[in-house]
């Protein structure tokens, strides 16, 4: 939880100052005592994805607009991944905890759809791409404020057959 | 005679269970006094005054002293849950020693204020079954309203329990009774983060919960068939999340449908043949059923919006569901072969899981409106609204088989926050929390057991 905590509030800081942050926060947990900023993950890892070009983006309440912030997170996944063509991903879209079980569910899915159809417009093979929605199901960030609902309100691209 | 339908179908309802257990009751049978004459509930009101009853613990005439205590207790526990009736203190019985064959001295009962009497007697056979006989009472007109005898095994003292108070209930109000059912849900377990979702199952007085599933794979809002022992849910096992049945009896699962997208949000049809759900593609969300037998699909709406939801009326005419195709949540109701969609819901907010009531008079939803989460009830055409709990967040309502009581969940916020099952009576009256071992959302209500 306080990985979570400290990238939740990265993520209003701004991407790449997150992602550091982020960076920093998976190092304590790195078994192999990985350590070290965001220059240090090998190219085309998952590590490197996730660090590097950031692997999610954010909604407004009950949106599924791609905003200029997720659109400048979406063209560097879309460059990254015609550069590591081997990977194909999973695109999952997720709800706050402020709505209805089966409306956040379809919520969810328009996110994940709306993320998907920018990468697919910035060229990446719809056949690379699978979408999922869980709803309000898998919250990263759990207080009761819009602190943590708007992480929540998201779509993660998540690399299919990352080997790290 | 008066008394003859309802005993009939105790019988057929009985004898399904509790194979030929029940004997002629005709000993029991008493003429029916005249109407006027009987004491009664109007559980059409609100806020009844619940009606004093007195419920002397059943004798065991030499035998289980403890499982008669259990059963009366259990009995007045779904007389008072119901917040129909008051059970009176025992302490304060006059008549003492009431046995299933005791004249009652009406005089005494009145004294204490008691309007109804149940007396009654469990005693265990030479074969190891239990005989359970009670009569109840009108205390004011001096009179045996009802007797009934029972015959089971052991192990089914509560259902037993449950049956007995649903003739009670049924006798002195003119409705169904609601005890002898089960509730179907989702047991939550681990951190908010890292919820463990469970298909569980209880009685509806939260006793025996069982387990359907183990927690290996998310599962959403389980439904109970109105006609067999399945229930139809929502689960993320395969390669995609789908609708599923699963028998309760066996365990057998399998998934409804060959849908080119994620299916969720299902609902049996009354005669529970079909199957009505959501199907996702493209990020829109519109609704089809699947007959069972035939495994044909059809398509009931067709909107680049949210459509979900979906909840028949109980003679399998209409649909009613939500939609966002208008901007915001609302509820709809349309034809069930999809034609003439028409808005119901036109008050402030946004209005989600519309669910009919197996009475067919009355819609029951979630509704959100400033930041608060609502379970209210509307006629079908929309009118008549009237909100029946209100707080920080309570969600998805499920009608009881009587139509008169709705369950449902109330979540709590924060890290440590949960949802817990709660029920309100139509009326908006008797908030109760059904006691579960861990977290539960998603509650639905089985049909009378037969």
């Amino acid at each position: 939880m306080f990985e979570m905590g400290t990238f939740a509030r990265s993520a209003k800081i701004g991407a790449a100052l997150g992602a550091l942050l982020f960076m920093a926060a998976c190092a304590q947990t790195n078994p192999d005592g990985l350590n070290g900023g965001a220059g240090n993950a090998a190219p085309g890892s998952g590590q490197d994805f996730v660090v590097n070009v950031g692997d999610r983006i954010f909604f407004e309440e009950d949106q599924s607009t791609v905003n200029s912030q997720a659109k400048a997170t979406l063209d560097k996944q879309a460059q990254w991944l015609s550069q590591y063509s081997r990977y194909s991903i999973t695109v999952e879209g997720h709800a706050d905890e402020r709505g209805t079980r089966q409306y956040n569910i379809a919520l969810g899915a328009r996110r994940a759809t709306a993320a998907r159809d920018y990468l697919v417009a910035r060229g990446v093979n719809p056949s690379r791409i699978k979408t999922i929605s869980y709803g309000k199901e898998r919250p990263v960030a759990v207080c009761n404020d819009n602190s943590c609902w708007s992480q929540n309100r998201r779509a993660v691209t998540v690399l299919d057959n990352a080997t790290n | 005679m008066s008394d003859l339908p309802s005993v009939a179908r105790l019988k057929s309802r009985v004898a399904g269970m509790f194979a030929a257990c029940v004997m002629s009751v005709g000993a029991f049978l008493c003429a029916a006094a005249p109407a006027h004459a009987l004491i009664e509930i109007d559980i059409t009101q609100g806020n009844v005054e619940p009606m004093p009853i007195a419920l002397p613990s059943f004798t065991a005439e030499g035998g289980d002293p403890k499982l008669s205590a259990d059963m009366t207790a259990v009995i007045s526990a779904d007389l008072k849950r119901s917040g129909l009736f008051l059970p009176l203190d025992p302490a304060s019985f006059i008549q003492t020693n009431m046995g299933v064959s005791t004249t009652p001295r009406f005089g005494d009962w009145r004294t204490i204020g008691a309007q109804a009497l149940v007396s009654g007697s469990v005693v265990k056979q030479n074969d190891g079954r239990l005989r359970a006989e009670f009569r109840l009472w009108d205390v004011f007109a001096s009179e045996q309203m009802l007797g009934q005898q029972f015959y089971t095994t052991p192990e089914n003292w509560r259902r037993l329990a449950h049956i007995i108070a649903d003739a009670i209930y049924e006798r002195l109000t003119g409705e169904k009774g609601y005890f002898d059912t089960r509730i179907v849900y989702v047991d939550e377990t681990g951190t908010k983060d890292k919820r463990v979702k469970r298909l569980a199952i209880m009685d509806q007085d939260g006793f025996n919960v069982r387990y359907l599933t183990r927690g290996d794979d998310l599962v959403l809002t389980p439904r109970f068939s109105p006609t067999t022992q399945e229930v139809t849910y929502m689960s993320y096992a395969g390669a995609e999340p789908s609708v599923y049945l699963l028998n309760i009896e066996t365990g057998q699962r399998e998934i409804v449908g060959n849908f080119p997208g994620m299916t969720f949000a299902p609902r049996f049809s009354p005669d529970g043949q079909r199957v009505v759900m959501s199907l996702e593609q493209g990020g829109n969300a519109n609704i089809f059923t699947m007959d069972l037998r035939s495994r044909k699909t059809t398509r009931l709406t067709s909107t680049a919006a949210i459509d979900t939801s979906p909840s028949f009326s109980p003679d399998g005419s209409q649909v009613v569901f939500e939609s966002d195709r208008g901007g915001t949540q609302q509820i709809y109701v349309m034809n069930a072969d999809g034609s003439n969609a028409q808005r119901v819901s036109f008050g402030p907010g946004r209005y989600s899981t519309p669910v009919w009531s197996p009475r067919g008079d009355l819609i029951a939803f979630t509704k959100q409106h400033q930041g608060r989460f609502m379970i209210g009830v509307m006629k079908p055409d929309g009118k008549g609204e009237r909100i029946l709990t209100e707080g920080y967040h309570n969600e998805g309502p499920a009608w009881a088989p009587n139509g008169r009581v709705l369950v449902f969940f109330r979540d709590t916020p924060g890290a440590n926050g949960g949802p817990q099952v709660w029920t309100v009576d139509l009326t908006g009256y008797n908030e109760q929390r059904i006691q579960t071992p861990a977290f539960a959302s998603d509650p639905s209500w089985s049909p009378l057991i037969d």
